[in-house]
C-alpha cells in the first residue's frame, strides 16, 4: 500500500510536463478514499454554485416580495421566503461565492504571509526566526475568534478586514509548518548542490525548497479553509463584515435567529445547513489529502 | 515545587506583554482620526483637539503607551459610550456568567469525550470507534451559533423542554445573593433549591451546545493518545504480568494517555472562549461576550478592547494552570530555563 501511494507523488515530479500527469494523480487520489472522492464532490458542487450562482438561481436574491413573506419550503420556493419574501434557496446558492470567496481571499493571503516568513525563519534560524516565532506566540496568545474581533473592530467594518484578520489568526500555523518543514530541509543534499552551482538564496527559498513543502501546505490549506468559513460566517454572524441585504451565509443565520422561536426555523436552517456542508467537506478533504501525502499523522 | 510554580509563570510574562502590545496597537490604528470619532460627527475642529488632548492622542506612541499600561495597572479600561460606565466594572460584573457557561461546557463535553475516546481506543474498529470518529469530525464542522439555534428550536419549540433562550434566568427568579457569581453554585450555598433548578433549566442548552462543539478535539486526542500508549511496551508486559484489563487501561494507559489531552485542553480553550461569544448571542446570555458584541454593533470600542484584553489575558492564565496541571500530573516533565 504504502508503495504504491509513493510510486505516482515520485512519477509526478519528473513529468512536470504534462496535464496528464496532474489529471492521473487526481485519479489515484480520489480512488484512494470514497470518503475523499465525496467530498471532492461536492467541493466541485460548492465551486459551480460559487461560479454560475447567480446566473442559475429562479428568483432575484435581494427582491423583496412582502406577499410571499415566511412561506415554508414548497415546491415553488425550495427553501421557503424570509420575512421579506426572498427566496431563501436562491440566497443560499448566490452566498456562495461571497462565502468562498472571503475563504480563499483568507488562506492565499495566509499562504504567502505565513508560508514565506517560515520558510526564512527556518531557512535563515537565527533572529529572523526568534522575530517570526515572537509574532506567532503572540497571536497564539489570544484566544483566536476573539482576536478576529479585534482586528476587525479596530481596522474597520469591511469585508475585506475580516478576510486580513482570518488570514493574521491563522498565521501561526503555516510559519510553523513551513518552518519546521524548511529547517529539516536546509542541511539536506540537494540545497547544498543548489548552493555549490552558484544559486542565490532567495531562489534556493523558491525554486528548492518550496516545492518540497508544497504537498504539506496543500493540506494545510484543505483544512484550514473550513476554518476560515467557519470564522467568517461567525464574524458576520454577530453583526461584523458583511451587512445586510447582501446574501451570506453566517448573515442568513443570523436574520433567522430571530424567528427560530416563533418556529420558522427554515429561515436559519437552509444557510446553515450550506455552511456546515462546506466546513465538512473541506474538513474530510483535508484529512483525506493529508493521509495521502502524509500517511504518519493519520489518526 | 514553588521554585517550578515561580518558573511557569516567568513564561507567561512574554504573552502577556504581547498581548498587552497588541491590543494597544488595536487602539491606535482605529481607521481614520480617533480624536474626531470620539468627538462625534458634529464637533468642531476646537473641539476635536479637545478631545485629542484628552485622550492623550496628541503624545508620541510610547508615551500613549506607558500611559497605557499605567492606566491598565490601575484597572482602568475607559468608559463605555453607550452606557457611561467604566468597563471594567461591566466586564467584572458580567464575567461570571461567562465563566459559569463556558466551564460547565467543559466540563459535559470532558465527562463525554473521554470516556468515548478510550472506549473507541479499546475497541478499535467497533460501531463506538466509529461514532467517535463520525463525532470527532461533525463536531468541528459544526457551526456553533448554528447547533444553539437548531437546539432551541428542538428543545424550546417543538418540545417544550427548555425555556425562553433569554438569559440565565427567567423573569419570575431573582438572582441569588452573589457568593462566586455562578448561579447554580449561589442557589445550592443558599439552599434555594427552586433558583438552582430555574438557572439548571437556563444553561442546560448553552452549555450542550458548547460541549458538542469542544467534544470533537477532545474526543478524537483521547482515541489518539490511548491508542499510542495501548501498543506500549509497558502495557504489553502488564498484560503479560496477568493484571486485570481494567486495572491497565485505567491506571496504566489512562493515565499516561491524560497527557496529550491536557495539552490539548489550551487550543480546546481557545476555541471556547471564541464559541462562548456566539453561543451568548444565541441564548441572549449576559456574558462578557454579549456585551462586547453590542458594543461591536454601536461601534463602542472601549468595551471591545476590554473584552480582547480581558479575554487574552484570561487565556494566557489558563495556558499558565495547564502548564502547572501538566507537570503535577507527569512528575518527569522538567521546566527547560
Amino acid at each position: 500500500m504504502t508503495t504504491l501511494s509513493e510510486a505516482p507523488a515520485e512519477t509526478k515530479k519528473p513529468a512536470a510536463s504534462g496535464i496528464m500527469a496532474m489529471v492521473r494523480h487526481t485519479q489515484y487520489v480520489l480512488a484512494e478514499n470514497p470518503v475523499t472522492a465525496g467530498s471532492f464532490a461536492l467541493f466541485v458542487a460548492f465551486l459551480i454554485a460559487a461560479i454560475l450562482g447567480p446566473s442559475i438561481v429562479p428568483y432575484d436574491p435581494l427582491a423583496s416580495n412582502t406577499m410571499a413573506a415566511l412561506q415554508a419550503p414548497s415546491a415553488q420556493h425550495w427553501f421557503g421566503t424570509d420575512q421579506l419574501g426572498r427566496d431563501i434557496f436562491s440566497r443560499v446558492i448566490v452566498a456562495t461565492r461571497l462565502d468562498m470567496t472571503i475563504a480563499i481571499a483568507s488562506v492565499v493571503l495566509v499562504f504567502i504571509l505565513g508560508g514565506f516568513a517560515g520558510i526564512a525563519a527556518g531557512f535563515y534560524g537565527g533572529w529572523t526566526d526568534r522575530i517570526i516565532g515572537r509574532i506567532s506566540d503572540t497571536i497564539m496568545a489570544f484566544p483566536l475568534f476573539v482576536l478576529a474581533m479585534g482586528i476587525v473592530a479596530a481596522l474597520g467594518n469591511t469585508v475585506t478586514n475580516i478576510v486580513v484578520a482570518t488570514a493574521i489568526i491563522n498565521f501561526p500555523l503555516y510559519a510553523r509548518l513551513a518552518r519546521s518543514e524548511a529547517n529539516i530541509r536546509r542541511e539536506a543534499g540537494f540545497v547544498h548542490a543548489a548552493r555549490l552551482s552558484g544559486n542565490s538564496d532567495p531562489r534556493i527559498l523558491l525554486c528548492f525548497i518550496l516545492p518540497n513543502i508544497m504537498p504539506l501546505m496543500m493540506v494545510q490549506i484543505s483544512l484550514t479553509m473550513g476554518y476560515a468559513i467557519l470564522n467568517a460566517a461567525g464574524l458576520s454572524f454577530i453583526g461584523l463584515g458583511v451587512r445586510p441585504p447582501t446574501p451570506e451565509w453566517g448573515i442568513m443565520v443570523a436574520e433567522g435567529a430571530a424567528f427560530i422561536v416563533s418556529g420558522e426555523w427554515w429561515i436559519a436552517f437552509f444557510p446553515g445547513v450550506a455552511l456546515m456542508l462546506a466546513v465538512f467537506c473541506f474538513n474530510l478533504l483535508g484529512d483525506g489529502l493529508r493521509d495521502i501525502v502524509d500517511p504518519q499523522r493519520r489518526t | 515545587m514553588l521554585r517550578t510554580i515561580g518558573r511557569r509563570v516567568a513564561t507567561a510574562i512574554p504573552s502577556l506583554i504581547g498581548v498587552i502590545i497588541v491590543t494597544f496597537l488595536l487602539t491606535r490604528v482605529l481607521p481614520g482620526d480617533t480624536a474626531s470619532f470620539f468627538a462625534g460627527p458634529a464637533a468642531t475642529p476646537q473641539a476635536i483637539a479637545e478631545v485629542r488632548k484628552q485622550l492623550g492622542l496628541d503624545r508620541s506612541l510610547p508615551e500613549q503607551f506607558a500611559s497605557y499600561v499605567v492606566n491598565l495597572a490601575k484597572g482602568d479600561l475607559g468608559t463605555s459610550l453607550t452606557t457611561g460606565r467604566p468597563v471594567v466594572t461591566e466586564i467584572a460584573a458580567r464575567l461570571p456568567a461567562s465563566a459559569e457557561l463556558t466551564l460547565l461546557g467543559l466540563f459535559l463535553s470532558l465527562i463525554i469525550a473521554v470516556p468515548l475516546g478510550i472506549v473507541a481506543a479499546v475497541r478499535q474498529g467497533s460501531w463506538i470507534d466509529h461514532t467517535c470518529r463520525i463525532v470527532a469530525t461533525a463536531g468541528v464542522s459544526l457551526p456553533v451559533f448554528f447547533t444553539g439555534l437548531i437546539f432551541v428550536y428542538v428543545f424550546y419549540f417543538l418540545l417544550g423542554w427548555s425555556p425562553a433562550p433569554l438569559g440565565r434566568l427567567d423573569v419570575f427568579n431573582s438572582p441569588p445573593p452573589a457568593y462566586t457569581g455562578f448561579y447554580l453554585i449561589d442557589a445550592l450555598v443558599v439552599r434555594d433549591f427552586e433558583t438552582f433548578r430555574a438557572a439548571l433549566s437556563q444553561i442546560t442548552l448553552p452549555a450542550i451546545t458548547l460541549a458538542v462543539f469542544s467534544l470533537a478535539p477532545i474526543a478524537r486526542i483521547t482515541r489518539a493518545s490511548m491508542l499510542a500508549i495501548l501498543a506500549a511496551e509497558f502495557i504489553r508486559t502488564a498484560r503479560a504480568s496477568g493484571l486485570k484489563s481494567s486495572t491497565i487501561i485505567m491506571t496504566y494507559a489512562f493515565r499516561n494517555a491524560m497527557l496529550p489531552v491536557i495539552t490539548t485542553l489550551g487550543m480546546v480553550f481557545s476555541f471556547l472562549l471564541g464559541a462562548n461569544v456566539l453561543v451568548e448571542k444565541v441564548f441572549a446570555w449576559p456574558g462578557i461576550g454579549s456585551y462586547a458584541v453590542e458594543a461591536l454593533i454601536a461601534s463602542d470600542f472601549a468595551p471591545v478592547q476590554g473584552f480582547v484584553l480581558t479575554m487574552a489575558i484570561l487565556y494566557v492564565l489558563i495556558n499558565l494552570c495547564i502548564d502547572l496541571l501538566y507537570s503535577a500530573i507527569d512528575p518527569r516533565v522538567k521546566v527547560e530555563g
